[in-house]
Order: structure tokens, then C-alpha cells, then sequence
């Protein structure tokens, strides 16, 4: 039930804006995001705009995942390396 | 003020698609694996408190890729499940009341109260309407005067703001036939008493994420340090979830529990103040009752005084049925993570979700239907590991 869909907020009007959802366009409420601008992203939940997408949290936090898996995979082929060459007469 | 030259076109991807690349899911459980392999632990159980985290598990198909020493257990939250058969006999005897229009989310229709359910009241000639939200109940209220319009306010901290707004949208508007049946209901409490369940060994929880954009992560700190188990706030796309149970494994393996939000394009330490003010504004919290969990000490929300004039139960005289368990159901154990849907035996057979019998099964977070759906009826001697 908490279900929320990502939307595009295409325009603004008071307490109400229309967005953009997965190509749909829709009316929603913003009172409960007052900052929110045009062309910015928001989470919305029954009708309501509910939280702010921030994209460079997005991108930063989906690089910090790839340097953490791409750092411990070259760790590990370097192990894998170094205990090859060990192995090696 | 960037250079515009940096200034890139935001996709929508990128809050979604980009979570869900294949070869990020790949590296991400041979991580999981190694984790789980150096962790030493023959068994880890991490709770999934949020019931859009355990569609997406499943979806995904992340329980049978991850090792046999993680167990994944669905916890308390989704908000049709764990609301009592009291409140909903409360919400269907008040629906069956001359010129009152009952507005509910669609999710609630099927679920069985004691003797009859939303569904059951329409066809014996109710007017119960499906709104997709609370405003679309204040307009019904506003093309209909002469009737009394009540929305059944169920739903946790993602939804009570939008409730709240909409109230506060009637009182600036002054309507004077829109009401609601208060029965939102708070997780940190609930979360609380999950973890107060005896018996109940878990390492770790991946908490809401669309809960968490209202009230932040910071809440969460009574977590590990009354608790001493991890806390990872998470998204619902697949690199979301499978990173959030690399973290809490990390947790474990280095015997540091603590918060961490995976999830931080929506969720921020504080929440979303803005919203948390409007439904404070309208709500205060108070004791409640959980389907499963039993009353719960301020785990619900009720209206401040300056609005109780919106409260139905406050302003008309409803006739409260004795309410009665379904017998046999184990929703109740689901809830807590102590059982789970095969161990019912009502699962499968007296309750689908056809015919349900226990809330779990009614909606699609439900993890009774979860299981239904993504993995079938119970299978004799299936490893369920």
C-alpha cells in the first residue's frame, strides 16, 4: 500500500501541479513538498507528491556501489593472482 | 549555480532502471556470497519490515538466489494487513448507515472482518466507493451535500500526511459532510514490538523505504543501540535491495551494528519535515491495535481536538459489532516473522486469494498472497530454506 511512483513535475499551480508519470500526465497535490520546482522529481503516493528525488544523490549512490563491488572484485582477482603464482612451481 | 555545461537532462531512468542492472545484481550476490561464506554463521535472518519490500523480493526472485545460511522474513508492513477485524466491522457497520457514502483505497474492499468485508456491504447495497486517494473522497463530498462522505484513514507514516492535508484542505474549505474513521497506524512501535517478540533471533532489518521518506532514518537509531542489530533503509529496485543485504551482512561480519540509508535519492536522516508538521498538525499519536501484534502503545494516530469535528465515530453513533478471529488463520504469526504462510493450514486451500480468509492473503503485499503468487502452494518436503 505504500506504494509511490517517481514523477517529472511538469507544472506548477498553487497546491497542485501536473506531472509527468511513466508518460502519463497527472494531477497531484504538492502540499507536502512546498519547495519543489519544474522539471524536478518527486515520489508520489495517493495522490500526493511526497518526497523530493534528488538525482545527483541517485547517480552518486549508484557509483559509490559499483567503486565498492569494483574495488573488492579487483581485490579479489589480485588474491586469486597472487595465490596462482604461489601455486606455480 | 552549475556550468551548464554539467547540466545533464535528468532521465526517470535514473531514479529506477539504472537500480536494476543485471550485471550490478551479479556482482552484488557473489558479495552477498562471500559475506555470508566469512561470516561463520550457520544461520542469518534479516526482517523485510515493509510489504512493497517483500512484492519486490519475490519479484525479483532474490530469495532463492541468495545463500541458504540468509533467511529473509516478512515483517508487519502493510498497513491492510495489520489493521484489526474491530476497526474494519467498526468501518463496514458505519458504511451500512442511511445517506452515508464510505470512501475507501481499493486495497481494503476484500478484506474479511469478522462476518463480511467492504465488498460484501456493497452488494448488500452500501454505498461504498474506491478512491485512489483521500482528496478524491473530499470531492465526492463536495458533489454530495446531503450525504455524510467517510474516508477510512488506514495507512502508515507514507500516507497519514495525505490525509492529514486533505483534512486540513476541508477545514480551510469549511465542508461540513466529509469525514474519516482514524486508523493510521506508526512503524517505529510496531518495529518495536517485532523486536520484542521472544524467540525471534534477527540480525538485521531493511526498513521501509516510502515510510522512511516521511520520517527519516535517524529513528531508527533505537535499533542498534537498544537492540544491538542493524538498520538499512532501501529502494525497491534490485541493486536497492541485494545492496542493503550486503550492508547489513558487512554489519554482521564486523560486528558493528548501526543505520545506513542505501536509499538516499528519497530519504534523508530527518525525513520529510514539511509533511511531518501537516500531519502533526492534524494527528496526534495514540494506542492502537494490530492485527498480530495486539495494542501497541502509541503506535496510532488520532485526530487533535481542533479537528475531531472530522472524526465520524466522535460526531455520529455507530453500532461497534463484537469482533471475532478468523479460526484457524496464522496472520497473526505471519506478522511477527514467527511463522510464515506454509506453516498455515488454511494456506492454499481455505484461503486464496480467491477467498481469503486472513488479511495476508487479501492484498498484493500481503505475504500470504506474496507466497501464493511468486511461489505456489505448499510443496511436500520443498526445501523452503
Amino acid at each position: 500500500m505504500c506504494l509511490a511512483i517517481p514523477a517529472k513535475v511538469i507544472e506548477l499551480r498553487g497546491d497542485m501541479a501536473t506531472v509527468d508519470m511513466e508518460g502519463i500526465r497527472r494531477e497531484v497535490n504538492v502540499l507536502l513538498v512546498p519547495d519543489i520546482k519544474t522539471g524536478e522529481y518527486a515520489i508520489v503516493h495517493a495522490g500526493f507528491a511526497i518526497g523530493k528525488l534528488d538525482e545527483h544523490e541517485a547517480l552518486d549512490s549508484l557509483r559509490l556501489i559499483r567503486q565498492v563491488l569494483g574495488s573488492q572484485r579487483e581485490g579479489r582477482e589480485e588474491q586469486e593472482e597472487q595465490n596462482e603464482q604461489r601455486q606455480a612451481p | 549555480m552549475l556550468p551548464v555545461a554539467l547540466i545533464v537532462e535528468c532521465r526517470m531512468s535514473r531514479f529506477t532502471e539504472d537500480f536494476e542492472n543485471p550485471d550490478d545484481a551479479k556482482l552484488l550476490l557473489r558479495e552477498i556470497k562471500n559475506l555470508a561464506h566469512s561470516s561463520n554463521k550457520e544461520r542469518i535472518q534479516f526482517m523485510e519490515v515493509c510489504g512493497t519490500h517483500t512484492v519486490a523480493i519475490f519479484r525479483y526472485g532474490i530469495r532463492e538466489l541468495i545463500p541458504n545460511n540468509i533467511r529473509l522474513l516478512s515483517g508487519p508492513g502493510c498497513p491492510v494487513c495489520v489493521t484489526p477485524n474491530s476497526s474494519i466491522d467498526h468501518f463496514i457497520s458505519l458504511s451500512e448507515l442511511p445517506g452515508v457514502v464510505a470512501t475507501v483505497f481499493g486495497d481494503m474492499m476484500r478484506v474479511p472482518g469478522s462476518d463480511s468485508s467492504l465488498e460484501m456491504a456493497k452488494a448488500s447495497g452500501s454505498d461504498v466507493r474506491v478512491v485512489y486517494s483521500s482528496l478524491d473522497a473530499l470531492k465526492i463530498a463536495r458533489e454530495n451535500p446531503d450525504k455524510q462522505v467517510v474516508f477510512f484513514a488506514v495507512g502508515f507514516e507514507t500516507t497519514a500526511p495525505t490525509i492529514a492535508a486533505t483534512l486540513l484542505t476541508a477545514a480551510r474549505e469549511g465542508t461540513q459532510n466529509f469525514f474519516v474513521l482514524p486508523a493510521n497506524k506508526l512503524v517505529p512501535p510496531a518495529i518495536r514490538a517485532v523486536l520484542d517478540t521472544e524467540d525471534l533471533a534477527l540480525d538485521g532489518l531493511i526498513c521501509p523505504g516510502h515510510v522512511s521518506a516521511i520520517i527519516g532514518s535517524r529513528v531508527y537509531g533505537f535499533i542498534p543501540s537498544q537492540y544491538g542489530i542493524g538498520a538499512v533503509v532501501t529502494g525497491f529496485q534490485s541493486t536497492d535491495i541485494l545492496y542493503a543485504i550486503c550492508l547489513l551482512l558487512r554489519q554482521v561480519v564486523e560486528a558493528k551494528p548501526r543505520v545506513q540509508t542505501q536509499y538516499s535519492r528519497l530519504v534523508s536522516d530527518d525525513g520529510n519535515p514539511a509533511a511531518l508538521k501537516i500531519m502533526y498538525q492534524v494527528f496526534e499519536p495514540c494506542d492502537s491495535v494490530w492485527r498480530g501484534l495486539g495494542p501497541i502503545p502509541m503506535s496510532g494516530l488520532k485526530l487533535r481536538s481542533e479537528f475531531s469535528r472530522f472524526d465520524f465515530s466522535e460526531r455520529f453513533d455507530v453500532p461497534i459489532p463484537e469482533s471475532l478471529e478468523a479460526k484457524g488463520c496464522l496472520c497473526g504469526e505471519v506478522l511477527r516473522g514467527k511463522k510464515e504462510p506454509y506453516d498455515c493450514a488454511l494456506f492454499g486451500s481455505a484461503c486464496t486469494p480467491e477467498s481469503p480468509v486472513g488479511a495476508c492473503m487479501v492484498t498484493t503485499e500481503g505475504t500470504c498472497q506474496a507466497y501464493y503468487r511468486y511461489r505456489g502452494r505448499r510443496i511436500q518436503g520443498e526445501d523452503r530454506v
